[in-house]
C-alpha cells in the first residue's frame, strides 16, 4: 500500500524549494548570498533543484572578509564553474580602501562587522531586491524570530518588533523603491538537519568541516586558526591540535572544534551528542546577548 | 567538547522521521513556557552553553529559578520586559519525529500571533489551568484553532499538582471542553491531566495520576496521525514559475513548477488549466532526481504537459472532473492584522496561492466576539486583531476551495496598497 507520506527532510527540501521559486518569480534581481559554509552550499544545492534543468536564475554573492582560509576561495570557485552560476564577489577590503568601513583594532579586531557596509553597498550597487541567505531559526534567538520573506527599509535595517505577519505559505515580496528583502528558504531547518541532508544527498563540502591538524589559538576558551590575519597577545603561542570547524566564516573569528570526525558520517554522530550550539564557537556572537540582534538590525545577514 | 558520550545515530531511522508543526496556546501564567521548556530540555534540545547563558540571566535579574521562557524570548527587547512579542520558532526532534513549534507570546497581539502560527499547524497545545478551568481565553484559543482549521488539539490540564492531582477536577475540566469543542469544528480533540513544572505526563508518565491510562503528551506528538492532513483528493498545482533553460541540451522544455496544493497528480493524468479552461495530459512530473510517478501534497515539483498551452504564474492546473470554484465575489473570515482598521470600500492588493489581485472590501457581514463567540452585527468597524465575516469582489476570477476542505486554496492575504504591509488573513467559506 502506498501512502502519502514524504520524510521531514523531504518536507523541508520541498518548502525550501518553493521558497527559491517565489524569489525567482517576485522580484527582479535577486541574489544568493554563498559564504563556502555548509548552509550557503546546501542553499546552492537547492537552487539547482528548484530550477533544473535550467540554471540558477540569480548570481551568487560573495562578501569576501578578505580573511579566508584558502580552501573556501578554491572550494567557491570551483562550485561556480560547476553549476555555471555567475560569482559576484563584495570587497571588505576594498571598503576599507575607499575609506567607507574602518578596520577594528585590538586583539579582537574582526572585519565581521564591516561585511555590513559592504554587503549593503553590493546590494545598492547591482540593485539586487532580494538576497538568499542560509540563516537559520535554529542558531541564534534573535534569528528564532525571523521570517521567511524578511523586509529591509531603504537602510538595509530590519524591525524586528515591526515584521509582516506571514501565514501559510503566502510570502509578501511587496515593497518600494530602494528597499530590499533578506529571504531565507532554510529558516526551518536544524544544524543537524543540514548534516544529514549533506550526507543522504552525498554534497561536497570544504575539507576545513573534517577533523585536521592544525596551528590554533586558544583564546577565552575559543579556539581560533592560527592565521596571519590574527593579533597575538604578547602571551599566546600557536600550538597544534586536531580540529575541526562546525561553521566556516571569518577565518579571525570562527572557532573550532577539537574533533576527530573525519566523514560526514561521523560528523553526524558528533552532532548528535554535542551539547553547545554551534555558534557557540563563534567569537562574533559573544560580544554580547543581542550581538547577533544587533548586527541583523543594521543590516548584517 | 566532551566526547564521552559516544553515540552512534541512526541515520536510517532519521530519515524516516516525520514533520509535526504545532503550536503552543496559553499564557504565562499557565505554564506554557516551562511546558515548552520541559519538552525542549527532556528531549535534550536544550545546549550547554543556552542553558548556561539563560542561568546567568535569570541570575542577574535576581530570579528564584531558572526562567525557562527566556529560550524563547529572542529580542532584547521582549527580555527587557519580560514579555513575548513574537512568534519564536523551536525546534525539536526525538526518534520518531523532528517537531517545530510556533510560541505564541500571550498577552500582547496575542491574535495576530497565534494565527500567524496556527496557519502551518497540524496540531495546537492549548492549557488549561487545573484550578481555573475553562476561561475566555480558553474559547479564544479554541475559536482560533478550530477558525484556522487546525486538525488536532490537545488540551492540556495544567497544574494537576495545585489540585492534588484529582481525578475528579480533571473530568469536571475535561467533560466542560468536550462539551464546548463539540461546537467547534476540530477533527480530532484530546485531554491530557499534566505539570509542566514537576514533568507528570510531558515525557514521562506521572506516578501521581495512576488512574490516567493514557498517553503522555509527548506520546500523542510523536503519534497523532498527520500523513492525512493534506487534501489528497482535489488535485490543485497553482503554477508558481516556469521552467524554460532554452539551452542547447534542452531547446524546447517548458516547464511549470510549483508546490501541489492537493490531490495525487500522475502522468498520463488529464487536465485542465485555468482561467484558460483549456485540456491536456501530462507528459511528466520531474523533479531534479528524475521523474516521479505520483506527486502529491506538499512536494514541489515541475509538470510537463503534452500540448504547448499558453500557462503562466497564478494559474492552475487540476483535474478535469474536479475544477474549483471560479469566483470574483468571496465570502471571508478575516482576521485582521494590523493597527490601521478595515476599510469599507476599500481596495487591497491580495495574494491567493500564486496569484496576485486587486479587491474591494463590499460588506461586513458580522464580527465575532472571540471570547463569547457571538455575532455582533451592529458594529461594523474592525480594527488590530477582530474577526470577522466579510465579502469581497475581486478584480479577476480566483481559483478558490472552502478553507475547511483546502487550507491552501482556501486562504488569502489582503495587502495594503500604500504600506505593502500584510493587514488581513483570509479563510474562504
Amino acid at each position: 500500500m502506498f501512502s502519502y507520506r514524504m520524510n521531514h527532510l523531504k518536507e523541508l527540501e520541498s518548502e525550501s524549494i518553493y521558497v527559491m521559486r517565489e524569489v525567482a518569480a517576485q522580484f527582479e534581481r535577486p541574489c544568493l548570498l554563498f559564504s563556502g559554509g555548509k548552509d550557503s552550499i546546501v542553499l546552492v544545492h537547492l537552487a539547482r533543484k528548484a530550477f533544473h534543468p535550467a540554471k540558477i536564475p540569480f548570481p551568487l554573492l560573495h562578501i569576501d572578509t578578505g580573511h579566508n582560509f584558502p580552501e573556501t576561495i578554491e572550494f567557491r570557485d570551483r562550485l561556480v564553474a560547476e553549476t555555471g552560476a555567475r560569482l559576484i564577489v563584495g570587497s571588505v577590503q576594498k571598503s576599507i580602501d575607499e575609506g567607507k568601513a574602518v578596520e577594528e583594532k585590538g586583539y579582537n579586531a574582526s572585519r565581521n562587522m564591516l561585511q555590513t557596509v559592504t554587503l549593503l553597498e553590493t546590494i545598492e550597487e547591482h540593485k539586487f531586491d532580494a538576497a538568499i541567505g542560509g540563516a537559520r531559526r535554529d542558531e541564534e534567538k534573535a534569528r528564532a524570530k525571523e521570517r521567511f520573506f524578511s523586509h529591509r527599509d531603504e537602510f538595509g535595517q530590519w524591525d524586528p518588533k515591526n515584521q509582516r505577519p506571514e501565514l501559510w505559505n503566502i510570502f509578501n515580496g511587496f515593497k518600494n523603491m530602494g528597499e530590499h528583502f533578506r529571504v531565507f528558504p532554510l529558516s526551518n531547518w536544524t544544524e543537524m538537519d543540514i548534516w544529514q541532508y549533506i550526507t543522504i544527498e552525498d554534497i561536497d563540502i570544504p575539507e576545513l568541516y573534517f577533523s585536521h591538524k592544525r596551528k590554533v589559538i586558544v583564546r577565552d576558551g575559543v579556539i581560533l586558526a592560527y592565521t596571519p590575519f590574527l593579533k597575538l597577545r604578547p602571551d599566546e603561542k600557536p600550538v597544534e591540535m586536531v580540529v575541526r570547524f562546525r561553521t566556516i566564516g571569518d577565518a579571525t573569528c570562527t572557532g573550532a572544534t577539537k574533533s576527530t570526525a573525519a566523514s560526514k558520517e561521523e560528523i553526524v554522530d558528533e552532532v548528535a551528542a554535542t551539547r553547545i550550539t554551534e555558534r557557540g564557537g563563534r567569537f562574533d556572537d559573544k560580544r554580547s546577548d543581542s550581538a547577533m540582534e544587533d548586527r541583523k538590525r543594521e543590516g548584517y545577514f | 567538547m566532551s566526547q564521552k558520550e559516544k553515540i552512534k545515530f541512526d541515520t536510517e531511522a532519521y530519515q524516516k522521521m516525520e514533520l509535526l508543526r504545532f503550536t503552543t496556546a496559553g499564557s504565562v501564567d499557565d505554564g506554557k513556557s516551562t511546558l515548552i521548556g520541559r519538552l525542549l530540555y527532556d528531549s535534550k534540545a536544550i545546549f550547554e552553553d543556552q542553558m548556561k547563558s539563560i542561568e546567568e540571566t535569570s541570575r542577574k535579574r535576581g530570579e528564584e529559578y531558572t526562567n525557562l521562557a527566556l529560550l524563547t524570548d529572542g529580542l532584547k527587547a521582549e527580555r527587557e520586559q519580560g514579555i513575548t512579542i513574537d512568534v519564536a520558532y523551536r525546534y525539536f526532534s526525538t526518534p520518531k519525529r523532528k517537531f517545530i513549534i510556533a510560541d505564541t507570546p500571550g498577552h500582547i497581539q496575542y491574535t495576530r500571533n497565534m494565527v500567524t502560527g496556527a496557519s502551518t499547524a497540524n496540531l495546537a497545545v492549548i492549557l488549561v489551568d487545573a484550578r481555573h478551568g475553562l476561561t475566555e481565553q480558553t474559547h479564544r484559543h479554541s475559536f482560533i484553532a478550530s477558525l484556522l482549521g487546525i486538525p488536532h488539539v490537545i488540551y492540556c490540564i495544567n497544574k494537576m499538582d495545585l489540585v492534588d492531582y484529582s481525578e475528579e477536577r480533571y473530568e469536571e475540566i475535561k467533560a466542560e471542553l468536550t462539551d464546548f469543542s463539540s461546537k467547534m469544528d476540530v477533527k480530532d480533540v484530546n485531554f491530557i491531566p499534566i505539570s509542566a513544572l514537576f514533568g507528570d505526563n510531558v515525557v514521562e508518565r506521572s506516578k501521581n495520576m495512576e488512574w490516567y491510562t493514557g498517553p503522555t503528551l509527548l506520546y500523542e506528538l510523536e503519534t497523532v496521525h498527520i500523513a492525512s492532513d493534506y487534501n489528497h483528493i482535489d488535485c490543485r498545482f497553482p503554477v508558481q514559475y516556469v521552467i524554460r533553460p532554452q539551452s542547447l541540451e534542452y531547446p524546447d522544455y517548458r516547464g511549470y513548477a510549483g508546490r501541489i496544493a492537493g490531490g495525487v497528480f500522475k502522468p498520463g493524468d488529464k487536465v485542465m488549466a485555468l482561467p484558460s479552461g483549456f485540456t491536456s495530459v501530462i507528459k511528466s512530473i520531474d523533479t531534479f532526481e528524475g521523474p516521479v510517478e505520483e506527486a502529491f501534497a506538499p512536494m514541489s515539483v515541475t509538470i510537463r504537459l503534452e500540448d504547448e498551452i499558453d500557462i503562466s504564474r497564478g494559474d492552475m492546473i487540476v483535474r478535469e472532473n474536479n475544477v474549483p470554484e471560479a469566483s470574483q465575489d468571496l465570502e471571508v473570515m478575516v482576521v485582521w492584522l494590523n493597527e490601521k482598521p478595515l476599510q469599507l470600500r476599500g481596495k487591497y492588493r491580495l495574494m491567493h496561492t500564486s496569484k496576485t489581485a486587486r479587491a474591494l472590501v463590499r460588506d461586513v457581514r458580522y464580527k465575532v466576539d472571540i471570547n463569547t463567540l457571538h455575532r455582533i452585527e451592529d458594529d461594523k468597524n474592525v480594527g488590530l486583531n477582530e474577526i470577522a465575516r466579510i465579502t469581497l469582489r475581486t478584480t479577476e476570477p480566483l481559483f478558490v476551495d472552502p478553507y475547511s476542505r483546502n487550507r491552501q486554496t482556501g486562504s488569502l492575504i489582503l495587502i495594503d496598497e500604500a504600506t505593502n504591509n500584510t493587514v488581513a488573513a483570509c479563510m474562504i467559506i
